[in-house]
């Protein structure tokens, strides 16, 4: 092997495990010089692991890093930075009362008889600018810059430090066409045959863009890499998702039984930062999956229709009647529950025992002239906790001492005491292990049976397809399409998840 | 399978193309922060007109100067506590810190009969000392701010009097350290010698902050924690360094007052911690961590301390003077909200 084709880095055979999930098995990955090597894989797929593998916040289990054929070990950011490695993670590490000149000079700031230089700093990074091109004022707070113009600052960053390899986490999730273009210009001015970028994205169109090769990861594994000139984004979505749906029931289709029965209708639903004329139906008696990439607009579909976000609906009809929800605690008068996928924070008092969670929201329910009637409580924490099968020794268990799958059912438990018909569920069996996977599964079907009406947002495509009697498929803050059970497939529903609205640019406006 | 249609972009949307900002940008920026200081400022002057006008008495040279000297206190301690509040922690301590020290300064003088500088200097240090012990237990041990300096104010409260055996140490055996407080007349009225030491160490605080990796830093950390760790800095050793120049100025602040008072007095310094802290918010000073200015904290100190002053001057009871102060904080740091706000915009 000459040295010309010496992989710039190479990961070989990585293993890593957390208690209970293996996150990595059997890694391979190879930058080549002066390649931009796009790195595609579902949510959970292993990318982000593999990241902090390589910037050092992760020790791997087994296997080697080889950066320009030499073994490396990085020990931390720091370190992985003076190797050469620069990663922009998608929430940028910017400090944000700081100058963007002070930002990129970080830890390494110009000093003149021991102290600060301020312009020494401000033209050393006009000097950067102005190799890389790029229009930034270096006296700028960071904290007043556009995402993309902070993005710009990362990979300044990362420039500065004379990096050979930048991966890049999602860099154009929050940008817009123009800006894409902006940055991709940026990427192709860094690419030398010295150098090399790792671009992890969703969206399958950049890919043909920007990379010359993809390679494919699923559940933690290698599947493939691929040029991106001779492959179809179709063969990708196929790689990534896999053809096999391991132990795929579909729910039965009679929900259409109750098809009429319409008791939540939004149609409009527009928020000022995300969301973009979302409109659709729930019935009762049906679970409506919400499926789409993280940061698609699931939850904020979610938070918006329970009024924990600013939102505006053209028509907002709950049970058939105009409805307008300023706060959660309207949504719950009217019957919509909120479980949000961050349990541990926003859906549980951890210190706080099972009968208190679950009687939190029906406290005025059970009480006379302010005071709690205790035994009241009781019996119906206890008539629910049996219900719903919750694995505790006694009601008085601290919630913290559950396992995720129990504690995931006290909070249904919650809803359902406050008489909740309509429940959204953000990421039902996230961090809950498999076998208490499916008691929820088998729980949400025994609701939707009951009559209740349940959107499910999942991350999981098998979960989404499992459970849905019908999908909503979200992008960038519309919702691309709906499929029914029986049409839907992971491909088609990738497929939904990664269509974008093009924007021209520079066309003209009328 | 049935596709949304999706509408057609926006024009909102195709004009958000980047553009390099406007030249001068950043300076606009530093002028609006200027401008704040100038509100500060301007209210000061308002505060001073105002209560001059209530009572002329407020204005003779001999009040002017009590206010002056009635600042140096809260304002040694708001210097130091700026740092601390700029990396977004809190210190309870810096009060009853500052009768430590001012109890370890009767130590080495009267106990000890050292000479004068030398009880300066063990002022100082003690301050120090109790400063790095904060930051041991905020940065090291992670105990949070609020927690960790309530604890070490009541170590130092006790320490105070158990070394002061519960009685003030008098300094009447040490020629001419009452000076430090005192001062000649410069055309009439008598600025101390106290007045002088503050702004030095206004100055030198000023300079610290904008000049030196340790005022880069305490930015930093108060603006994004995280991420000045993973930038590579040593986060913890620089924030038990900030904590201990934070209790350099307390230890500086504790000499003071035993000059001022030509004595150390064990049992009082609680209360004190609040004020500083208050002169810091008023200057500007955002509680959330990362934006500051010393020059804003002098002025706050001195809002503090015209306000007292001026309250007590016009007759205002003095349980009405906490109510007053109570509402200006308020004001104050409402004002400063909507500030933000409107620059977030």
């Amino acid at each position: 092997m000459t040295a010309d084709q010496t992989p710039l880095l190479s990961v070989h055979g990585v293993e890593k495990s957390f208690p209970g999930v293996r996150a990595l098995h059997n890694m391979h990955l190879d930058l080549r010089r002066g390649e931009v090597l796009a790195l595609v894989g579902e949510n959970g797929a292993g990318k982000s692991t593999l990241m902090k593998l390589l910037s050092g916040i992760y020790v791997p289990d087994e296997g080697t890093f080889e950066l320009n054929g030499v073994a490396f070990t990085p020990a931390g950011p720091k370190h992985a930075q003076e190797l050469g490695i620069s990663i922009i993670h998608q929430e940028f590490n910017l400090m944000a009362d700081l100058t963007v000149a002070q930002n990129i000079y970080i830890g390494r700031e110009p000093r003149r008889f021991g102290m600060l230089s301020e312009r020494a700093l401000n033209r050393k990074t006009q000097d950067l600018f102005d190799r890389m091109s790029l229009k930034l004022d270096p006296r700028e707070r960071c904290g007043d810059l556009t995402v993309a113009k902070q993005q710009m600052v990362e990979i300044a960053k990362a420039l500065s430090h004379d990096s050979k390899v930048i991966i890049m986490d999602e860099p154009t999730a929050a940008l817009n066409d123009a800006e894409v273009a902006t940055l991709h210009e940026l990427i192709r001015g860094f690419v030398s045959p010295e150098t090399g970028v790792i671009y992890i994205s969703h969206r399958m169109d950049e890919l043909k863009q920007i990379s010359q090769r993809v390679t494919v990861i699923r559940d933690g594994e290698y599947v493939d890499t691929v040029d991106t000139e001779q492959t179809s984004m179709q063969e990708v979505i196929s790689l990534m998702v896999g053809r096999s749906i391991s132990g795929n029931q579909r729910p039965p289709a009679d929900a259409a039984d109750c098809a009429d029965d319409v008791v939540l209708s939004v149609e409009g639903l527009t928020t000022p930062s995300l969301l973009k004329s979302v409109s659709f139906a729930l019935r009762r008696g049906e679970i409506l999956g919400f499926a789409g990439l993280m940061g698609a607009g699931r939850t904020e579909v979610a938070r918006a229709l329970v009024g924990a976000d600013k939102a505006s609906f053209e028509h907002l009809k709950v049970n058939g009647t105009d409805a307008q929800i300023p706060n959660p605690a309207v949504a719950a008068k009217l019957g919509i529950g909120y479980l949000s996928e961050d349990r541990k924070h926003l859906g549980l008092m951890l210190e706080r025992d099972v009968k208190e969670n679950i009687m939190l929201s029906s406290l005025v329910e059970n009480s006379a002239g302010g005071f709690i009637k205790d035994a009241a409580l009781r019996r119906t924490a206890d008539e629910y906790a049996r219900k719903l099968r919750i694995k505790t020794p006694s009601i008085r268990q601290l919630a913290r001492n559950l396992s995720g799958g129990n504690q995931q059912k006290v909070v249904i438990a919650k809803w359902l005491v406050k008489d909740c018909d309509i429940l959204i569920f953000d990421e039902p069996t996230r961090g809950i292990d498999v076998g208490a996977k499916d008691e929820i599964y088998k729980l949400l079907n025994e609701l939707a049976a009951a009559g209740k009406a349940i959107i499910m947002i999942s991350s999981e495509l098998p979960e989404v397809l499992r459970l849905s009697h019908r999908i909503a498929v979200m992008c960038e803050g519309r919702i691309t399409g709906f499929l029914t059970n029986a049409e839907a497939t992971q491909e088609n529903i990738m497929e939904l998840a990664t269509r974008r609205v093009s924007i021209t640019t520079g066309a003209p406006t009328s | 399978m049935s596709i949304v249609e999706t509408p057609a972009p926006k024009e909102s949307e195709v004009l958000t193309a980047p553009s390099s900002p406007p030249r001068g940008q950043g300076l606009s920026l530093r002028l609006r922060s200027s401008l704040q200081q100038l509100l500060a400022f301007g209210s000061l002057i308002v505060l001073v007109v105002f209560f001059g006008v209530m009572n002329a008495r407020f204005l003779l040279p001999g009040n002017l100067s009590d206010i002056l000297l009635s600042t140096v206190v809260i304002g040694l301690l708001a210097l130091g506590a700026t740092f601390v509040i700029v990396t977004g922690g809190i210190d309870l301590s810096v009060g009853t810190g500052m009768s430590l020290c001012s109890v370890m300064v009767g130590v080495v003088l009267t106990y000890l009969g050292l000479p004068i500088w030398a009880g300066i200097a063990g002022g100082i240090l003690m301050g120090a000392v109790i400063g790095a012990v904060n930051g041991f237990l905020i940065s090291f041990l992670k105990i949070p701010p609020f927690i960790a300096t309530l604890a070490t104010m009541l170590v130092c409260q006790g320490m105070a009097l158990v070394v002061s055996g519960t009685k003030p140490i008098y300094f009447t055996g040490t020629e001419g350290f009452a000076n430090l407080a005192l001062g000649k007349p410069i055309a009439g009225l008598v600025i101390p010698n106290a007045v002088f030491i503050f702004f030095g160490a206004a100055a030198l605080a000023g300079v610290v902050m904008s000049k030196t990796l340790l005022g880069r830093y305490t930015f930093s950390i108060g603006s994004n924690e995280e991420a000045t760790a993973l930038s590579g800095i040593n986060v913890r050793s620089w924030k038990l360094w900030i904590y201990t120049a934070a209790g350099a100025f307390t230890g500086l602040a504790g000499v003071i007052i035993a000059a001022r008072l030509n004595s150390a007095q064990p049992g009082q310094g609680m209360g004190y911690e609040l004020q500083a802290i208050a002169a810091v918010v008023i200057g500007g000073t955002s509680l959330a961590g990362g934006k500051g200015s010393i020059v804003g904290t002098v002025i706050g100190a001195l809002i503090m301390s015209v306000l007292t002053n001026g309250l007590r001057v016009i007759s205002v009871p003095q349980e009405w003077q906490n109510v007053a102060i109570g509402v200006v904080i308020l004001v104050a740091v409402y004002l400063d909200m909507l500030r933000r706000k409107e620059a977030a915009k």
